[in-house]
Order: C-alpha cells, then sequence, then structure tokens
C-alpha cells in the first residue's frame, strides 16, 4: 500500500526557472494495485517517480509505504523496499561487473564480506532462465557485452529479485524496439503478476495504458486528473482517453512520443 | 655483471614496495573511480609513522600504525568528499597539503629522520637470517605485496566489495539500489590508502631515511605504473589484474633504472612518470578520436 499526501515540489524557487513540478498531489494505492501513468511532456510523471523513490524530499507532504512513513527516508533505504527502472538500460546495472556479480548485489544475500556460493549461482541460473533469453550460459560475461533488451530484463529481474513492496516503471521498454519491448513488457506482467507487487508504470503507448494493470492515471502540469478503474475504465477508449485529456486541462495531448495504435 | 645485476634488484625492491601504492590506487582508480590525489601526502605520512614508531624501538609496531595512518588519513578524505560536498579531486589536495604539516609535526618540527643506527624490520630478520641477508628487502616486500594481492582478491569479491566495485562502476545504479555510496566510497578509500601508508613505511624502513619529500609525485609514478599494468591487461579477473598492477610498478622502476644507465639524470624521474601517464591516458583518447580528424581533413581537402 502507498499514501500520497499532498506532495508539492518546485524547482530553483525564486529564479527565472522556477518550475512548479508536483503540485499538491495525492494518491493512494492499494496493496496488489497496477496502475498505467499517462499524460503530456513536463507533466511531472518522473518527477512523481523521484519524490516516491527519494531522490530529492518534497517540498511538503507526506509518503507512506505499507506501515513506514517514508518522507524522510534516505533513497539508499528506501530502495530496499522500492524498485525503480528506467528508460535507459544502462542506468540499471554495472557495465563492468558480470551477470553473476550484478545478481549477488541485486539477491543482497549473507553480511558484508561474504562471498557468491555455489548454491547462490545455481538459484541465478534458474532465475535467468526464466527470462528466456540465454543469459544462464553468460554469467560471467561483463554486462556491458547486453544488448540493451537483454540488459533491461536483467535489471527487471534485479529489481524483483527480492520482490519489493513498490515496483516504479518509468518508460523502461520505450528505448527497446518493438519486439524486445513486447518481450520485457511481459515479462514484467509475468513478474509483477506472480509477485502481487504495487506497481506504478509511466508509458507513452495509450493502448497499454488501458489494457495493463488495473488502474489508470493522467497527469498534467504537476496534478492527478484523472483516475479511473474498474468498470469506468473498461469503458474506456484511447480516444476517450484523449478527449478527457482537452477536456480536463484545456490543452491538446502533446506527447511527443505518444503511441495511439497497438 | 654484479653491479648490472644489483641495479636489477634494487629496481625490483623499489618497484614491489612502490607496487602496494599502485594497487591502493588500483582500488581507489580503477575500482571506485576516485582520483585520490591524497596519496602523496599519504605515502609520507606512513613513512614518517613508520620512522617515528621504528626509532622509538618498536620496528614491528610500526607496519600496523603506518597502516592505521594511512586509513586515518583515506577517512578524512573520503569524509570530506562525501559529506563535506567538497570535490573528490580538492578534498584529495586539501587532505595532502594538510598532511605536510602534520608529517613536519610527527617528526618534531624537522623535514628529515635517520635511522641508521635503529633496528628495522630489513636489519632484524637480517641478523635472523644471515644467509638470506641480501635478498632481505627483496624477500619482506614480496611477501607483503603477496598478502595485499591475497586480500584484494578475496575482499573485492565480498558483497561489500562488489559494492565498491558497482560504485565506481555505474552511479546511477547506485543511486536506484540499497547501496550506500557514502559508506562504499569511505570503506574503499580506508582500505587503499592503508595501504598507500604501508607502502611509505616500507620504503622509510629500508632505505633507513626519511625526508619530507619521500612521497612527492608518488601520485603520477604509481599511475604510470597502475597504467602500466593496464595495457598488459585490462580485463578478466581480479588477480589477473593486481598481478599486472605490480608487474607495471616493477616494468615502471626497471626502465627508469635503465635510462639511468644511459645517463639520464635522476632528477627526471617524475618528469618521465608524467609522461607516461599523459600518454597512457591520451592515445586511447587521440585513436578514437582520429577518424573524426581524418573525416575533417578529407573534408577540407575536397572543398
Amino acid at each position: 500500500m502507498l499514501i500520497l499526501k499532498d506532495i508539492s515540489k518546485t524547482f530553483n524557487p525564486g529564479t527565472v526557472n522556477e518550475k512548479n513540478a508536483l503540485n499538491h498531489v495525492s494518491l493512494t494505492l492499494k496493496s496488489g494495485d497496477f496502475a498505467t501513468i499517462i499524460g503530456s511532456n513536463g507533466a511531472g510523471k518522473s518527477t512523481l517517480f523521484n519524490a516516491i523513490c527519494g531522490d530529492f524530499m518534497s517540498d511538503t507532504g507526506s509518503i507512506q509505504l505499507e506501515d513506514m512513513d517514508i518522507t524522510f527516508m534516505p533513497q539508499y533505504k528506501r530502495a530496499k523496499y522500492i524498485g525503480h527502472l528506467y528508460q535507459d538500460p544502462n542506468k540499471g546495472s554495472a557495465p563492468g561487473m558480470t551477470i553473476l556479480e550484478n545478481l549477488a548485489l541485486a539477491a543482497g544475500k549473507g553480511g558484508w564480506l561474504s562471498h557468491i556460493s555455489k548454491k547462490d549461482k545455481l538459484i541465478f541460473k534458474e532465475q535467468l532462465k526464466q527470462l528466456d533469453l540465454g543469459l544462464e550460459d553468460r554469467l560471467n560475461q561483463p554486462v556491458g557485452l547486453l544488448s540493451g533488451g537483454q540488459r533491461q530484463a536483467l535489471t527487471l529481474l534485479m529489481a524483483t529479485y527480492n520482490p519489493p513492496k513498490l515496483l516504479l516503471l518509468d518508460e523502461h521498454t520505450a528505448a527497446l524496439d518493438p519486439q524486445t519491448a513486447k518481450k520485457v513488457l511481459s515479462l514484467t506482467k509475468e513478474i509483477v503478476e506472480k509477485n502481487h507487487i504495487t506497481t506504478l508504470m509511466i508509458t507513452h503507448n495509450m493502448h497499454d495504458a488501458l489494457s495493463l494493470g488495473n488502474r489508470t492515471i493522467m497527469m498534467d502540469n504537476g496534478k492527478i486528473i484523472l483516475d479511473i478503474e474498474g468498470s469506468q475504465r473498461e469503458n474506456t477508449t484511447v480516444s476517450d482517453l484523449i478527449e478527457q485529456f482537452k477536456e480536463k486541462s484545456g490543452n491538446e495531448f502533446d506527447n511527443d512520443r505518444i503511441l495511439l495504435t497497438k | 655483471m654484479s653491479m648490472i645485476l644489483s641495479l636489477g634488484q634494487t629496481a625490483f625492491e623499489l618497484g614491489l614496495i612502490c607496487s602496494l601504492t599502485v594497487l591502493a590506487l588500483f582500488l581507489s582508480y580503477s575500482m571506485l573511480n576516485v582520483c585520490d590525489l591524497s596519496t602523496d601526502g599519504c605515502f609520507t605520512l606512513g613513512a614518517v609513522v613508520g620512522a617515528s614508531v621504528a626509532i622509538s624501538g618498536h620496528p614491528f609496531l610500526a607496519i600496523p600504525a603506518s597502516m592505521l595512518a594511512g586509513m586515518l588519513s583515506g577517512f578524512t578524505t573520503a569524509l570530506l568528499q562525501t559529506k563535506a560536498g567538497i570535490d573528490s579531486l580538492l578534498a584529495g589536495i586539501i587532505v595532502n597539503t594538510g598532511l605536510y604539516s602534520i608529517n613536519i609535526g610527527i617528526m618534531h618540527g624537522s623535514s628529515l629522520l635517520n635511522m641508521n643506527r635503529t633496528d628495522t624490520i630489513f636489519t632484524l630478520f637480517k641478523s635472523q637470517f644471515p644467509s638470506l641477508s641480501s635478498y632481505m628487502i627483496l624477500l619482506i616486500a614480496l611477501i607483503s605485496v603477496i598478502l595485499v594481492v591475497l586480500f584484494l582478491i578475496f575482499f573485492l569479491s565480498t558483497k561489500l566489495g562488489l559494492a565498491i566495485r558497482a560504485t565506481g562502476n555505474n552511479p546511477s545504479m547506485v543511486k536506484s539500489s540499497s547501496i550506500n555510496p557514502v559508506f562504499t566510497t569511505i570503506v574503499g578509500l580506508c582500505i587503499a590508502n592503508m595501504f598507500t601508508g604501508l607502502s611509505g613505511c616500507l620504503l622509510a624502513q629500508s632505505q633507513k631515511f626519511v625526508d619530507i619529500n619521500i612521497g612527492q609525485g608518488m601520485v603520477t609514478i604509481a599511475l604510470a605504473s597502475l597504467l602500466i599494468g593496464r595495457t598488459l591487461c585490462n580485463h578478466g579477473s581480479i588477480f589477473k589484474r593486481s598481478f599486472a598492477c605490480v608487474c607495471g610498478a616493477i616494468i615502471f622502476r626497471l626502465v627508469y633504472t635503465i635510462a639511468l644507465r644511459f645517463n639520464m639524470p635522476a632528477f627526471m624521474l617524475k618528469l618521465v612518470s608524467s609522461i607516461i601517464v599523459i600518454l597512457a591516458i591520451a592515445i586511447p583518447y587521440l585513436k578514437s578520436q582520429w577518424p573524426h580528424i581524418q573525416r575533417k581533413i578529407q573534408y577540407k581537402r575536397g572543398m
């Protein structure tokens, strides 16, 4: 369960570059909710994620995850409970270290001075097999040699290795070719469903926004302007969404990467 | 002939002792991706502390003492760059400058310590094993290097070691993971400077004197050795890479000794090490730029 109460963030206050990126955002996600987030450029989608994961402290409000108040918890401590995937596949793993070493870091088992055991290795292999990318035979290769799609799939595995209480997906398939994107997305669905992970996913694919998960949230100008689920969501089409956006924000939906088709 | 042999042996001894500093930079520069400019001062600190403790009659205690001193110096550098908002290069320079005063303070205001009448670990072992006496420095240096390499192999594959490597390898990954970069940077720099201190202590005890300039330019010399080692082996296991570092340090000293034989004046050492560092870093860069430059020339010719 995630409860955001009255979160605001202004960047560069008092200067000409002042940007009110989050404007009193409140949001409650039930345990196991999978919500997609859409919005035009600069709507505050990624900023919202960064506020949740602790990249910066919000100016107002509070954040609660399950029964913890994480408002002032430093980012590295939150990372234990929150998995975060970015659009850039290079952000989530260390290219100069092997697949095995990256996974060992993600698994985080044992004390500071513990080594990777043979048993760990077998478990990692088993986990990698599920990705179906042949990575299980490349344990000792540096991650830098993997393709973007392979690397993002590995990052997904790393971020969910110990199922987090919350998973933040920031257009994590946007930099991949369509075929690989599809594969990573179905993997995501599989892992999230299997572990009942509460998930927020930013997407620019309007079809995905309505078909994936159980809830769709629309943001504009640092605010949540639409939040639909259940039968209301089932009866909404892509063109309805665009129409709703125009109505609520008074603007055209201008996301330069928006995908209206399947 | 015997003269050449003895010169070669001195080069090996110096190479091995200084390779401890190279291994320290291997940890801080190659693994943690921090260019630790406090190395000069920390090396001198290790030498000065080691010499002072030896002069007071405890040559063996001098070793852990100098390592602890190095660790404290590393801790200060790390604290400045992680908790005080000081740029990592600047933090190193500041600590380096401060250590100059501290080092002279430890030597009671003098800039030179003489250990001619002092028992050092080398003289003690020499009197214990007279048959090995001419190889004692070589042996002790070799044993220290082996111990440090073994430690690095063990340490860098632990969870903490992996976290330190990730901190240097991909900061944005570490940011969104549960690794605390402040903690890993502090541990990494403490351990690296511990070896730098040990290196200084062994050099002081082997040459039986310390002066305040003993560590001057050490960071460049060690970087040159590290980069020579890197051309031998840049990928592969930690063992291979740290072994390459040690080889780099020895090769550097051998080349320097040969240059001295051909009448290069001794004061050229630092210029040579600077040029090696420049070439080792600039050549791969210029190589990567070359196609671009080539295209530019062709484009201008075609106009």
